[in-house]
């Protein structure tokens, strides 16, 4: 019996609520004399931030300008330490990049309700640009966001699929 | 042992080597224009963010200039863990000149594919010290000026005169006269001549307290001359630098000049 029961609560466990939580990014390509690729962070926060759950993070093993991805350094990051929560990953070049996030489950767990995705981008001795993309929890069917940058980042989207 | 103590050497040489991705290097003073003879304070530091210290620049070879073309005197030179910083009497009226701009090398070469790279005075010394199996060997002269000027009372220009040394900067509009809205002029000199072409970098203090760097560059005309109107109140950092073969070492292949200047602008 018990077998059973740990069996059905690991399978519901195991049910994604979204297939994808697709998010495109462009880092744009930048004509400056130093160039170094942004440090990205991604995260969900619910309107009054009492949810906050982080997604992501590219960056390049230093540590020392964590503090300079502000928002997100502010809401999880300076509460946390190596290796840090979500995917993370190395910096990208500029380009257009895809990352899914529907495999944590911290995401999928997420109590039903509105939220924002936030993607926050600084780059060493250049600028620093922060995007949300509102979303509703569970996506009952598909959803979509696009929304522009204009210094540190290009177009970011955010697709859901139930 | 004596490899890595070695290596540990090479690594506290690069804090000042410059180098592509280069960090900031500057000096700050606490006060550009004074009304009464007084100390002021000078910190002197490398960081991305101005003017937020990083590593300390090291001070060993500061020279202060007074309004009589005399050197001023200097107190309390210390070497922090993320800033230097020295005081500098002001007790005559007239401008004084705080550089720091003793020439230097930076040597690069590769051990087994690796990529090394050393900074000291002496060329012959640097490369006395290279390992047998070095190879790629690459030895540059380094002139970095670290310059700002401050002043008691009315300005005057006997400190400012260019040494005809590296690369310099000929303030037609004095650095402390300098106002929001204004047009400065100053003339950019690689060893006393006008130098064309050249690209001057600024950027306004503060960077830690916003979202993008607000810098801009403004380029010599054929005379050798760069005008910059202020947009705005406050401390300045600027960067400037071009690279010849006119070196005084044969070994080196390549010069490598470069003003690092803070200026303040005052509201109007």
């Amino acid at each position: 019996m018990r077998v059973v029961l740990t069996l059905m609560i690991s399978l519901l466990a195991g049910i994604a609520v979204a297939d994808s939580f697709r998010v495109e990014v462009e880092v744009p390509r930048l004509r400056v004399a130093e160039y170094h690729a942004p440090y990205v962070a991604f995260w969900v926060e619910s309107p009054d931030r009492s949810t906050i759950v982080p997604l992501g993070l590219w960056y390049d093993d230093q540590e020392k300008w964590l503090k300079d991805i502000r928002q997100w350094w502010r809401r999880t990051g300076r509460g946390q330490q190596a290796p840090y929560d979500g995917l993370t990953g190395a910096t990208r070049v500029p380009g257009t990049h895809q990352v899914d996030f529907a495999e944590l489950d911290s995401l999928q767990n997420l109590p039903a309700g509105d939220y924002e995705l936030i993607v926050e981008a600084a780059r060493e001795v250049g600028g620093r640009e922060v995007l949300r993309l509102p979303f509703t929890w569970p996506a009952n069917r598909p959803q979509q966001q696009t929304v522009q940058g204009s210094n540190e980042l290009g177009t970011v989207s955010l697709t859901i699929d139930p | 042992m004596h490899s890595v103590l070695k290596k540990a050497g090479l690594l506290a040489l690069l804090a000042t080597a410059l180098p592509a991705h280069a960090h900031k290097l500057w000096l700050l003073p606490s006060h550009t224009s004074v009304s009464k003879p007084q100390w002021v304070s000078v910190d002197a530091s490398i960081s991305n963010e101005i003017f937020g210290f990083e590593r300390a620049y090291p001070v060993d070879n500061l020279e202060v200039t007074g309004p009589d073309g005399q050197p001023a005197t200097v107190d309390n030179l210390l070497k922090g863990h993320i800033r230097s910083v020295f005081d500098v009497q002001l007790d005559q009226p007239g401008s004084y000149r705080i550089a720091i701009a003793k020439p230097g090398y930076f040597l690069m070469y590769q051990v087994d594919g690796d990529r090394q790279r050393a900074r000291g005075m002496d060329a012959d010394k640097l490369l006395a010290e290279l390992p047998d199996n070095a190879s790629e060997v690459t030895l540059m002269e380094v002139h970095n000026r670290l310059e700002t000027v401050v002043t008691l009372g009315a300005p005057n220009r006997t400190a400012l005169k260019p040494t005809g040394q590296g690369m310099e900067f000929e303030m037609l509009t004095h650095p402390n006269d300098l106002y929001d809205g204004e047009t400065a002029q100053w003339r950019i000199l690689v060893d006393g001549k006008p130098a064309a072409g050249v690209e001057v970098e600024l950027v306004p203090g503060g960077t830690r307290y916003r979202d993008q760097q607000n810098n801009w560059t403004v380029t010599s005309d054929n005379k050798g001359i760069v005008k910059i109107t202020w947009p705005g109140p406050g401390r300045y950092y600027l960067e400037a630098a071009t690279s010849d073969d006119k070196v005084s070492n044969k070994q080196a292949s390549q010069r490598r000049l470069q003003y690092l200047g803070t200026v303040e602008v005052l509201p109007m």
